[in-house]
């Protein structure tokens, strides 16, 4: 068949959905620009955007929530025998406590650790003297005391159990866990 | 005075209880400020028809006091020409080897009968039947030592210490070990951390720290059954470095919490009255030990910068500084523990960022250093004042090591893994009879 005899058809057949009969074939004319498709009928969807809206608003805050846990969980690190906070590590810690002074129900525990070099016993206390530091900076930052918990492992829980300088360092730590609280953190304002 | 030279000693037994190979050797004329100059009798221990394994033992036992020059190593028969009349001795083979001193073991019945002999006086001057249970009995080992150490005594005048224990840590847990590498044995769970455990004065409790989500109790534990206990003001935060006052009631230990770590004690058989020694403000203070009196106890503090001996008196007066120390230069000091014999106080302290056992006397306050190969640390006394035990890392892995303080000689204790924080016992005494320290 001819290109042209085809497009006929289907405009004829397209003519021909709405019912009635099949037309005969015209005579080599201009033929008339097919119907436009019929508009769809009004559906009210104004439910169905907000409903996909909301579960976009709980997503976004659930990831902010999922990234303030992060930075609550950040851990920071102590120079060789010492419990000093680091300028370098103030800032994770303000951040904290702003998340901490915008969610006032949560708890942490701050966990102190130590490398294995120096004596085993005395590591639990200088773990307990890094996990106390942590604490007190955030007390002087606006967070209360009753929230914050204290513990050391000493050089117990290694996270690296290297025996270089690196696996030293990363094992000199406070980590911080949220003990109660901790859903649907919300930003600092 | 005869001056020791430096040999090397293998040690091997050929009994079939006795499975453990412990090499023992001299350390390097390193030592700082110690010096070994020895005069000691030759003592041999005669060979005898059947008891192999408890021959081996006591003629280890006897070498391990470092008391004798043990000669020979005989079995069932002796050098050539020694075996005379039954029941005689031939005094002049064992004068040649260079003996002054016998031992003689014979089957008794239901044990063994010990006879020293006065080689040069060819007569024999203390004999004893000892009982013994069967060579199966778990406290057969046990026996034996103390027949070592009542020879050890007639033949020194000082008792010797085969008798006697180690409880370490190893992968977490608290074991119990003898003192010459046999028996090992769990005494804490799997699972839970258990750290610094001491015994108390009759060997018939420990103490150690159980370290639970960075939290712990120390814990008074019976070892011949009984029901444990949280140490009275020790139930909260985390509880360190327990150690037994020598009155059988008291309980010293360190507490750690957000204010620091400060020294406590408790009457643990009473079940109250703990007091608080120590006010750190911003120094840690913990690890304290008991003069054998009672009446003071050293410890350790950072109240200086970097942690230090110190001394203070068992109420919580009288603080001060024990082993003197160069601020800025010295090393950090940790894990003091007083001699059974009050008058020195053995600690660790890093040299060159590795950790060396030293001592400081108390009186004249002079420290001096008896280790420097490798990392050797957490020093315990043996009850007879003159050895100590610590854990060294010269061999590759963190091991129990011996050390006389009088000769010098070094050995090696073999246990299952590697260990930690050790701590010998007194004489143990049987279950039913108390020990005499």
């Amino acid at each position: 068949m001819r290109a042209s005899s085809l497009m006929l058809l289907a405009a004829f057949a397209l003519a021909a959905c709405g019912g009635g009969n099949p037309p005969e074939e015209p005579a080599p004319e201009p033929t008339p620009a097919p119907a436009p498709p019929p508009a769809p009928a009004p559906v009210d969807d104004s439910a169905e955007r907000e409903r996909l809206e909301r579960e976009r608003m709980e997503r976004e805050a659930a990831e902010r929530a999922r990234a303030l846990a992060a930075e609550l969980g950040t851990m920071i690190n102590f120079e060789f025998d010492k419990a000093d906070i680091r300028s370098a590590d103030q800032g994770t810690l303000d951040r904290k406590a702003a998340i901490l002074a915008a969610n006032p129900n949560v708890r942490i525990r701050i966990a102190g650790h130590a490398d294995d070099r120096g004596s085993d016993e005395y590591n639990l206390a200088l773990g307990n003297r890094r996990a106390a530091a942590a604490k007190r900076y955030l007390e002087s930052k606006g967070v209360d005391a009753a929230r914050i918990e204290v513990v050391s492992y000493g050089e117990e829980r290694p996270l690296n159990p290297g025996a270089d300088e690196t696996a030293y360092a990363q094992n000199r730590r406070d980590e911080f866990e949220v003990t109660a609280g901790g859903d649907n953190l919300v930003a600092p304002q | 005075m005869r001056r020791l030279s430096v040999i090397l000693l293998p040690v091997l037994t050929a009994a079939p209880l006795a499975a453990q190979d412990t090499t023992v050797t001299k350390d390097q004329p390193i030592r700082i400020g110690v010096d070994y100059a020895v005069n000691r009798p030759g003592l041999v221990v005669l060979p005898g028809a059947g008891l192999d394994s408890a021959r081996a033992v006591v003629r280890r036992d006897l070498d391990y006091t470092d008391r004798f020059e043990m000669l020979g190593d005989f079995a069932a028969t002796g050098p050539e020409g020694s075996a005379g009349q039954a029941g005689s001795v031939n005094y002049g083979i064992y004068r040649t080897m260079g003996a002054q001193l016998g031992v003689e073991l014979t089957a008794a019945a239901g044990g063994v009968t010990a006879r020293l002999h006065d080689i040069s006086g060819q007569k024999v001057r203390n004999t004893q039947t000892f009982p013994l249970p069967a060579e199966t009995d778990p406290e057969y080992r046990m026996e034996v030592h103390r027949v070592s150490d009542e020879i050890a005594r007639w033949a020194s005048g000082t008792a010797g210490l085969a008798a006697t224990r180690f409880l370490f840590v190893s992968n977490g847990r608290v074991y119990r070990i003898d003192s010459d590498g046999e028996q090992a044995v769990a005494l804490t769970p799997d699972g839970v951390t258990a750290l610094s455990p001491v015994w108390s004065p009759d060997g018939r409790t420990m103490a150690y720290t159980r370290l639970e989500g960075g939290r712990g109790g120390v814990i008074v534990q019976p070892l011949a059954g009984g029901t444990a206990q949280v140490a009275p003001g020790a139930q909260s935060a985390l509880n360190i470095t327990p150690a037994f006052g020598p009155d059988g009631r008291t309980l010293a230990f360190a507490r750690s919490d957000e204010t620091g770590t400060d020294i406590f004690t408790a009457n643990f058989v009473d079940r109250c009255c703990a007091q608080r020694l120590t006010v750190g403000r911003f120094a840690d203070n913990l690890s304290p030990t008991f003069s054998p009196d009672g009446r003071r106890i050293a410890f350790v503090s950072t109240r200086s910068g970097p942690p230090q001996i110190y001394v203070m008196a068992a109420n919580g007066t009288d603080q001060e500084l024990l082993a003197p120390f160069d601020y800025g230069a010295t090393g950090a000091s940790n894990a003091p523990e007083w001699s059974p014999d009050g008058a020195r106080v053995v600690f660790h302290r890093d040299v060159s960022r590795s950790p060396q056992i030293f001592l400081v006397d108390v009186a004249g306050r002079r420290v001096t250093q008896l280790t420097s190969s490798g990392r050797n640390e957490d020093p315990t006394w043996g009850p007879d004042g003159r050895h100590i035990a610590f854990i060294s890392d010269r061999t590759g892995r963190r091991q129990i090591w011996i050390i006389d303080t009088e000769t010098g000689r070094v050995r090696q204790l073999q246990t299952p893994g590697a260990a930690r924080l050790p701590a010998w016992s007194r004489r143990l005494g049987r279950a039913t009879v108390a020990s005499n320290p």
